[in-house]
């Protein structure tokens, strides 16, 4: 993988690709582990009926619901699942996903709104010059991302602006320089078989 | 059309009733049941949470299955069964079919060591593969970003010369807060200093935007009782009053 980077030949290039197609049949496969071991978490809940089982039943009745409405039925485009479709009147995956799925992810992030607000209430205090950096531009930011900000002071949206192009630019690229070197080095005690916690060994 | 209209209908025990209508009263139904934690845990929250953790695994079983195993799998060892009836059968696919196989045998004590191959596989395919993306794009583009020039070639810009600079010398003190093979003493104490004070004006601005962020989702959800749902319930409420 490496040398095809280097060596931008058609055939290397093909490989490249041919194995990250590999990769991720592989992991569908790691994905059925990932759903067997929900399965299996559940269905013992409800086996040996500890305590709230009612719920694990509803976790694996909609998810073979979902599982149903969008492989059984079909999905809505290309090869068997359009074929499926055509047989079926309309695609109970689609209506799924908008009217289940969608609300309940955007509604439960929403709710972190409540929380984080509640959260910095009790915890931000400018105790310090650090404190009063973060307190103040959290400040900035939240309000320069909304109407009352301009309406406070004119040039809110460009101090935003500026904030986010320059000075957190330059903490989070430090952050990122330390992840890419991190990371690198990590590549390579995998690579040369000095790390192998990932095996278990 | 009358037809149409018939078959766009759902009847539940004798009732006909439109899907979108079902659907918006759903939704806002789900939508309340999620945001009854704000008084507390119970039960109808954690029925919408495990229905919510159930319709999550089983879409993403449903994406995978469509997009990775039917078109790169099972259409390409059996053609007569995807788009393109004609092709020839690829049997190169049985290798990561194979692997796919060893994965599962985690679920078998006595055999999980098989479950290693697909993993080292996995593990050196990404490790190879993310060493020439991560040095290009998160070391030398960005370390080129950091060092644009401030002079410029022209007239100079002092407002952006000034901005650059800001960002120049906000990476190299926020590494120097990194570096810790020497004590924080002198020179290299004021700037890990100035470090600190950059990394706390990224960690307040991911805080604010991850704020707004959140309350734009809340006031999708709001607008959408509002101005969808409502309009509906107002609508039912007076047949009822009629």
């Amino acid at each position: 993988m490496i040398v095809q980077f280097f060596v931008p030949h058609a055939v290397g290039t093909q490989g490249y690709e041919l194995l990250l197609q590999w990769a991720r049949i592989v992991g569908a496969f790691a994905l059925v582990l990932g759903i067997g071991s929900l399965f299996r978490t559940h269905w013992d809940k409800i086996r040996r009926r500890r305590p709230q089982y009612g719920y694990s039943a509803v976790t694996l009745l909609s998810f073979g619901l979902m599982v149903w409405a969008g492989i059984v039925y079909g999905t809505g485009e290309g090869g068997l699942g359009q074929r499926l479709t055509e047989m079926q009147n309309g695609t109970a995956f689609e209506w799924l996903f908008d009217n289940v799925q969608v609300p309940l992810d955007a509604t439960m992030f929403s709710l972190l709104a409540f929380f984080i607000a509640s959260a910095a209430y009790r915890t931000f205090r400018a105790r310090n010059v650090e404190a009063t950096l973060l307190l103040v531009t959290a400040v900035i930011v939240m309000l320069g991302r909304v109407p009352i900000g301009e309406m406070i002071y004119e040039k809110m949206p460009e101090v935003y602006e500026w904030i986010m192009q320059y000075p957190a630019v330059a903490g989070k690229r430090g952050i990122l320089f330390g992840v890419a070197l991190g990371s690198i080095a990590t590549s390579l005690r995998i690579i040369l078989g000095i790390e192998r916690s990932h095996l278990g060994g | 059309m009358a037809d149409a209209e018939q078959s766009s209908q759902l009847i539940i025990l004798g009732l006909s009733l439109n899907p979108q209508v079902v659907g918006l009263w759903l939704q806002a139904a789900l939508t309340f049941a999620i945001l009854s934690f704000l008084i507390g845990d119970n039960p109808v929250y954690k029925f919408a949470e495990h229905l919510f953790v159930g319709i999550s695994a089983g879409y993403g079983v449903v994406i995978v299955w469509k997009q990775a195993v039917l078109p790169l799998l099972i259409f390409k060892l059996l053609p007569q069964l995807g788009p393109k009836p004609d092709e020839l059968a690829d049997y190169w696919v049985l290798i990561p079919g194979l692997l796919g196989l060893m994965m599962l045998a985690r679920f078998i004590p006595r055999y999980d060591w098989l479950s290693r191959y697909p993993i080292a596989f996995t593990v050196g395919l990404f490790m190879g593969a993310g060493i020439p993306a991560v040095v290009q794009m998160n070391l030398l583009q960005q370390a080129q970003a950091t060092m644009k020039p401030v002079l410029g070639l022209g007239s100079i810009e002092w407002g952006l010369a000034l901005s650059c600079l800001v960002v120049l010398v906000g990476v190299i003190c926020t590494l120097t807060y990194f570096y810790f093979s020497r004590p924080h003493e002198g020179v290299l104490g004021v700037t890990s200093k100035i470090g600190i004070w950059f990394l706390m004006v990224a960690f307040g601005a991911g805080f604010g935007n991850t704020v707004m962020a959140r309350m734009s989702l809340l006031i999708g959800r709001v607008e959408f009782l509002l101005y969808e749902w409502m309009p509906i319930v107002s609508v039912h409420l007076s047949k009822y009053v009629q």
